[in-house]
């Protein structure tokens, strides 16, 4: 009896830090600006509801709990560094109402300066993702390894040097000037869409490693767009989220084999979410400030098109990579682009716009390989498009893409 | 630098080597060899034969000890290793990744010694 008393416990536990940790840590490191002492308290905090909230019943406001026990575990740190230069306002932040042992009053939600000092200018941008998902989401060094395929102990001294910039950079705890506001929000953006991980839905070439934390993501945006509901390009890449999320389950088949968009059969697509991203990407558009996200968003709207019209319209698909290429050209777009204009305008052309890319930037780049092979094979170019199949088989990492690619070459 | 990506098999995977040419298994390797290639990143590789076919040798107080089968007693044996030139560890581990023994067995990543440590054991 006790013992399951106990496990509810930790679900709630489980529960609070998973709702709480992001909106305690930026509280507290928007006070203290030491992003690594603000998680270093709460985890402290944590361990502690672990010791007491089990005998002592869980308390009434279990965030404001935490939020004390976080702040007495800081002044201990304090106090044991003996660190008086400069701590002055926050021993002062920290000692307010740290008697009371339930806080009735909210505390703001600091989230959003949370996000823009993971995304600042002033960090290795390669770093932004992981910094958010520990901070804001509270996941592990060793989990967000795994996925960004980096050694766990690389991961973690990765983080801790970012997190020193942070404090002895003086990177501001706030949000951008209206001026930088574009640029600093399409950082964390871009760290959002990272962690999703998927780009490629509509080739074989889609990242196996993104897929774990593609929920971690959608919470991340779901959050963003709460704080920022009046931002198109946040509404827009929720939708294009949402509309890649909803047809997961319909890139395998039942036997686990790879399903590329064209072979996806609609009616596994989920409806729901498709709603829910057209609604977002209405309401983004609504708003007149066309952006990258929303264009790729409307590509995967046109896609979703086919579970009610039964055919995909390709020209109106070129014409949003059309757009989307003038406003980032990346290597991605520009083969999405091409295999969009192979279905609108047969493959010679759509070989000629990859021909229009330089060698050197799709060396490891996959997808590249996958839709050249197509289209070699389209055209009856055999030998040519064995060997394009070969390097993306090469390239690929996940095993269900190799084997389909590898049938497909024959 | 210089990385080994050494290759562990478990029994099972070394019988799908010894199946023919035309194995799926094999048209995977064949393909990451060419993308290794094409990618200008490959340095050199090489397939060892069946653990069991090894044999290994001590000297202990002067006297010799044979043993048949491979020096470590475990399920996944070495299978053989390939040499990349890449820039990080990063890199290193990508190219892992998209190995056809890392979605069966495992592959260890480990940077080469360096130079000057290679030297010493060369005298070169």
């Amino acid at each position: 009896m006790n013992e399951i008393k106990q496990e509810d416990t930790h679900k709630i536990i489980e529960r609070v830090a998973r709702e709480s940790y992001g909106r305690l840590v930026a509280y507290l490191a928007v006070h203290t600006r030491d992003l690594a002492s603000a998680e270093d308290a709460l985890s402290n905090a944590l361990v502690s509801a672990l010791n007491h909230w089990p005998q002592e019943g869980v308390p009434k406001n279990p965030e404001a709990w935490l939020l004390t026990a976080a702040r007495h575990s800081l002044i201990d740190t304090i106090r044991h560094q003996k660190v008086v230069l400069d701590s002055e306002p926050t021993l002062k932040f920290l000692t307010e109402n740290s008697t009371e042992t339930t806080l009735s009053t909210q505390f703001p939600d600091e989230r959003l300066k949370l996000l823009f000092v993971c995304a600042h200018p002033a960090i290795d941008p390669a770093i932004h993702t992981p910094l958010m998902l520990q901070t804001v989401l509270g996941l592990d060094a060793a989990r967000i390894a795994q996925a960004f395929l980096i050694a766990p102990k690389t991961m973690g001294q990765r983080l801790f040097r970012a997190k020193i910039r942070i404090r002895s950079g003086g990177i501001p705890f706030e949000i951008p000037q209206e001026r930088d506001l574009p640029e600093r929000l399409d950082a964390i953006l871009e760290a959002i869409y990272a962690a999703f991980g998927i780009g490629w839905d509509d080739m074989a070439g889609a990242d196996a490693r993104g897929r774990d934390l593609a929920e971690e993501a959608m919470w991340l945006a779901r959050v963003l767009s709460q704080l920022m509901p009046g931002e198109a390009e946040v509404q827009g890449l929720l939708a294009l989220m949402l509309h890649c999320e909803a047809r997961r389950s319909a890139r395998r088949d039942a036997s686990g084999r790879y399903v590329p968009l064209s072979e996806q059969d609609p009616t596994q697509w989920s409806l729901p979410l498709i709603e829910e991203a057209e609604r977002h990407l209405a309401g983004a558009f609504q708003q007149g400030r066309v952006g990258r996200f929303q264009l790729e968003a409307a590509i995967q709207s046109v896609h979703a098109e086919r579970a009610r019209t039964d055919r995909t319209d390709w020209s109106a698909i070129v014409l949003f990579y059309e757009q989307l290429l003038r406003i980032s050209p990346a290597i991605g777009t520009r083969t999405g682009y091409a295999a969009a204009v192979a279905e609108a305008h047969g493959p010679e052309a759509g070989l000629a716009a990859l021909d229009s890319i330089d060698p050197g930037e799709v060396s490891h780049y996959q997808p590249y390989w996958a839709v050249r092979a197509h289209l070699l094979q389209r055209l009856g170019k055999t030998r040519q498009a064995t060997e394009a199949y070969d390097r993306a088989i090469g390239l690929a990492e996940d095993p269900a893409v190799r084997e389909f690619l590898l049938h497909k070459r024959g | 630098m210089q990385f080994a990506l050494m290759i562990y098999h478990s029994p099972e995977e070394f019988d799908m080597r010894k199946n023919d040419y035309s194995h799926p298994y094999l048209g995977a390797w064949r393909a990451y060899y060419k993308a290794l290639v094409g990618a200008g990143v490959y340095v050199g590789a090489n397939a060892l034969e069946l653990p069991e076919t090894g044999t290994t040798v001590r000297v202990k107080e002067g006297k010799r000890r044979v043993q048949d089968g491979p020096y470590a007693d475990s399920k996944e044996q070495l299978a053989g290793f390939i040499i990349l030139e890449l820039p990080s560890l990063d890199a290193a581990l990508e190219w892992a990744a998209r190995c056809p023994g890392a979605s069966i067995g495992a592959v260890e990543v480990r940077p080469l010694a360096p130079e000057a440590m290679r030297r010493g054991f060369t005298g070169e």
